[in-house]
């Protein structure tokens, strides 16, 4: 009974934590603000969740607890735009459109691949369902927060939603079988044919002179079209060859959908027609060109040429296709083939967040964003750096010098396991 | 006609200053030749194809006239420690992808050079990164897949590019090489009863050979000669074993029938330190980077370096991928095993000279020393480091890609 009152007690001051009543100051790091230049010697104040201060000259208040930071790199937490992490899973095989189908019932907040993802410095990932549908479900934007729930990870907008959006493919991947298409027309065809349905749906839903009984059935999946028509969810397109990214273009201007380009294997060949229609592109580096007919076209040097025709370009993992600790190498590949090294910094953080319409709230240090940021023991594109910290919202999720923590950083035994609170085992256990 | 005046422009220069198409001097800020300690300011003088000196340009005085590459860094051409290029293509179509044919579990008698293709894109994807030898043939995916051969990344015909074939005899325990449905071996016990089985035949293949006189020599077995090779410590037994249960069975089968194993993949390696030195056993180590899920749930990017400090003998493989990426490149994956506790020096052996050494080829590759083979790799940085990038690739004394990577 004593030791449940304790770990009672224990187990609150996680709580205070969170809400971080007491102002923490990171001094003697080397900023990279991402809104601005590199800051040496600077302070990071963050207080309430928030950050509050950025510079070389911050004013430290006296009641702040003092974190030195010397000789490391903080920068923001790195924002991954297409993952699976979590156990993903969206819609099945009984058909090639499935819009109702969230995400978010599928994912497990233990899985292991969430724990390695704040190992890689991750803080914010778009945790999608596959490829393998025309549309596969809605995605949800998770904060890799520690919890218990889904709901504890999520990120709530203003209006109340939960922040995601919306992911479709086209090219090989969801051509099989019926009911799925046969052919790259045959799926353009089935997602306007339900994309026009869903017009027609979302008129008579928000139409005020419409009277109740002459609205039609609710129909979960047109409703989460609705919001890709508003504009109200962004949609990530898996897509790789050139002519398939133009398929993309042609339909999002068709029904004005606001769409980023996932993969985009073959985005280089058509930079200009991207750059006119002003969508995004998320891109991914593989270490050997292929795998698949329609990747044969594969060039480093993507991202490098996107940015230099002005498109606005990230990154993203898509674990387990890429491993969450290895993010930052995507960076320094893209900079390797070309790309600047600010560049690739925007890409890896702001670039993210504005995919994501989160812009407001992270990708940059700045005062008033969250307080969301890696601390690294150097270089950010040095193969020989390691993100030591992850923090998010002003509360450390991952932290190298613990050792439940540098397994999830390197892998080994058991690093492939459920994360449970061993902490709180611990204690239990009296240990 | 372009190829005799070719010949009559190399003939002149030959006559003029004894200098041949395979001559070839590379100064470097810093040369590492691996076999001893880094040289800043060094040169490496290539004659007939042949390391002739390597050491401070202070000393190494390069010929009037000789061809002269100049680089920031400059190591021994790389080798991949195991591969599947350039039987597993990079469109993953069914007609490029002849790293495993399963319709029997134990197929010794598949040849490398009978699958090769030193012209699939993958090939030239790892020279152009560096990679100058590499050790490649039948993959991962049954119980023996059948032979591997060591080649150079350069050459228009898998006889001319070949430095050693067969190299070894690729073998599988664990739930990759389970039979399909209802087919053998369906779990690890199978898997080992099967090849004890296989191997008593080939003992008694063997003996029967060597007692026959005349017309009662036994018919020739293609598959049971092979395994009398691997019996006989000619050809050593290449078995992937990604659990720490599966290396111990790996090592208990060696034991008791005494051929030469190398350990592949063997994720878990670090669980299993003192048997595997015990028997004197090396290791090709998984890609640092390698997915760490499945029968490699366990995986680490610290297993090279528990393995350096154990004293084991090891090289950093490209492996196998079933997706993406086709192939993985050495350079990379010792970079990140080498911030992982294994350091610089130790990492880049296990992709020179310690990865030849495995291979029985080091008295060819893997070093800058006299005698041996002309290939080097040049950079512009430190080799590991993602933002650096390989400048030039030489092979035989002959420059064999120029690309920037």
């Amino acid at each position: 009974m004593l030791r449940r009152c304790v770990l009672a007690l224990l187990c609150g001051l996680p709580m205070l934590a969170t809400a971080q009543e007491r102002p923490i100051a990171f001094t003697g790091a080397t900023l990279l603000p991402i809104s601005g230049d590199p800051v040496e010697n600077g302070t990071l104040l963050v207080h309430r969740g928030r950050i509050v201060a950025v510079g070389a000259d911050v004013r430290i208040p006296a009641d702040a607890e003092r974190r030195d930071m010397s000789g490391r790199v903080i920068m923001p937490g790195l924002i991954d735009t297409h993952s699976h992490i979590g156990q993903a899973a969206g819609g099945d095989n009984s058909a090639p459109i499935q819009p109702d189908v969230r995400v978010l019932d599928a994912i497990n907040v233990r899985h292991a691949g969430i724990a390695k993802a704040r190992a890689g410095g991750i803080t914010t990932a778009n945790v999608m369902p596959g490829s393998g549908h025309l549309l596969s479900g809605q995605t949800l934007y998770l904060k890799l927060r520690r919890g218990n729930r889904i709901e504890d990870l999520a990120i709530r907008l203003e209006d109340g939603r939960l922040a995601g959006g919306i992911k479709m493919a086209n090219g090989t991947n969801p051509m099989r079988a019926a009911p799925f298409p046969g052919t790259r027309a045959k799926s353009a065809a089935l997602m306007r044919a339900q994309l026009v349905a869903a017009q027609e749906y979302c008129a008579k839903m928000a139409d005020p002179k419409l009277p109740a009984d002459r609205k039609p059935a609710r129909d979960l999946g047109k409703e989460a079209l609705c919001g890709a028509l508003d504009g109200s969810r962004v949609v990530h397109h898996h897509t790789h060859r050139h002519d398939d990214i133009l398929t993309v273009l042609r339909i999002a201007s068709e029904f004005n959908l606001r769409v980023v380009l996932q993969h985009a294997i073959e985005s280089w060949l058509v930079v200009d027609e991207i750059a006119a229609s002003g969508v995004p592109v998320s891109t991914l580096l593989l270490d050997s060109p292929g795998g698949k007919l329609e990747t044969m076209n594969t060039n480093n040097a993507t991202p490098a040429i996107l940015h230099q025709t002005g498109i606005l370009t990230g990154f993203h993992t898509d674990d387990p296709i890429t491993d969450s600790r290895l993010f930052l190498r995507q960076a320094a590949m893209a900079v390797r083939n070309g790309m600047p090294r600010d560049a690739a910094l925007r890409a890896l953080t702001i670039n993210g967040a504005r995919m994501l319409e989160l812009d407001s709230r992270i990708g940059t240090l700045e005062p008033g964003k969250d307080a969301d940021f890696i601390v690294l023991s150097g270089d950010p594109l040095s193969v020989y750096s390691h993100v030591l910290e992850s923090w998010i919202e002003g509360e450390r999720v991952f932290n190298r010098a613990d050792p439940d923590d540098a397994l999830r950083a390197t892998g080994g035994w058991g690093a492939g396991r459920d994360e449970i609170e061993t902490d709180v085992l611990q204690m239990e256990s009296g240990t | 006609m372009k190829r005799a005046l070719k010949s009559i422009a190399l003939g002149l220069l030959l006559a003029a200053g004894s200098l041949s198409a395979q001559d070839l001097a590379v100064r470097a800020g810093r040369v590492y030749p691996v076999s001893g300690p880094a040289i800043d300011d060094g040169v490496v003088l290539i004659r007939d194809g042949k390391i002739d000196k390597v050491g401070p340009a202070s000393r190494v005085r390069i010929p009037d006239g000789m061809r002269t590459l100049q680089a920031n860094v400059v190591t021994p051409g790389l080798v991949d420690g195991r591969s599947v290029v350039g039987l597993s293509g990079y469109l993953n179509q069914p007609h490029d992808q002849d790293q495993v044919e399963k319709s029997a579990p134990i197929q010794p008698h598949l040849r490398a050079v009978d699958a090769y293709n030193p012209r699939e894109v993958l090939v030239g994807w790892l020279r152009e990164h560096g990679v100058t030898t590499v050790h490649t043939g039948h993959g991962t995916g049954a119980l023996v897949s059948g032979q591997t051969l060591v080649a150079k990344t350069w050459g228009n015909a898998v006889e001319a590019a070949t430095l050693k074939a067969p190299a070894m005899l690729a073998a599988q325990l664990g739930s990759g090489a389970f039979g399909a449905e209802g087919k053998s071996p369906g779990n690890r016990s199978k898997q080992i009863a099967m090849l004890r089985a296989q191997l008593i035949k080939a003992a008694e293949y063997r003996d029967k050979l060597r007692a026959a006189k005349g017309e009662a020599r036994p018919a020739r077995d293609l598959e049971l000669e092979v395994l009398v090779d691997v019996l006989e410590g000619r050809l050593p037994l290449l078995v992937t074993a990604w659990r720490e249960q599966d290396i111990l069975s790996a090592l208990r089968l060696a034991d008791e029938f005494g051929f030469r194993l190398v350990l592949d993949g063997a994720a878990e390696a670090y669980l299993a330190t003192d048997a595997i030195r015990a028997a004197r056993v090396p290791v090709l180590l998984h890609p640092t980077m390698a997915r760490q899920f499945g029968e490699m749930d366990n995986a680490s990017f610290t297993t090279a370096s528990v393995l350096h400090r154990a004293g084991i003998p090891f090289a950093i493989q490209s492996g196998y991928e079933a997706y993406v990426p086709k192939t993985r490149v050495v350079l990379w994956e010792a970079a990140v095993a080498a911030a992982h506790g294994l350091g610089f020096d130790a990492a880049l052996a296990s992709i020179t000279l310690d990865a030849a050494r495995i291979l029985g080829v080091d008295d060819r590759v893997g070093s800058l020393e006299p005698g041996k083979d002309g290939d080097l790799v040049l950079f512009d940085g430190d080799p590991f480091e993602y933002t650096s990038h390989v400048t030039a690739v030489v092979i035989n004394g002959q420059v064999v890609s120029g690309t920037v990577r």
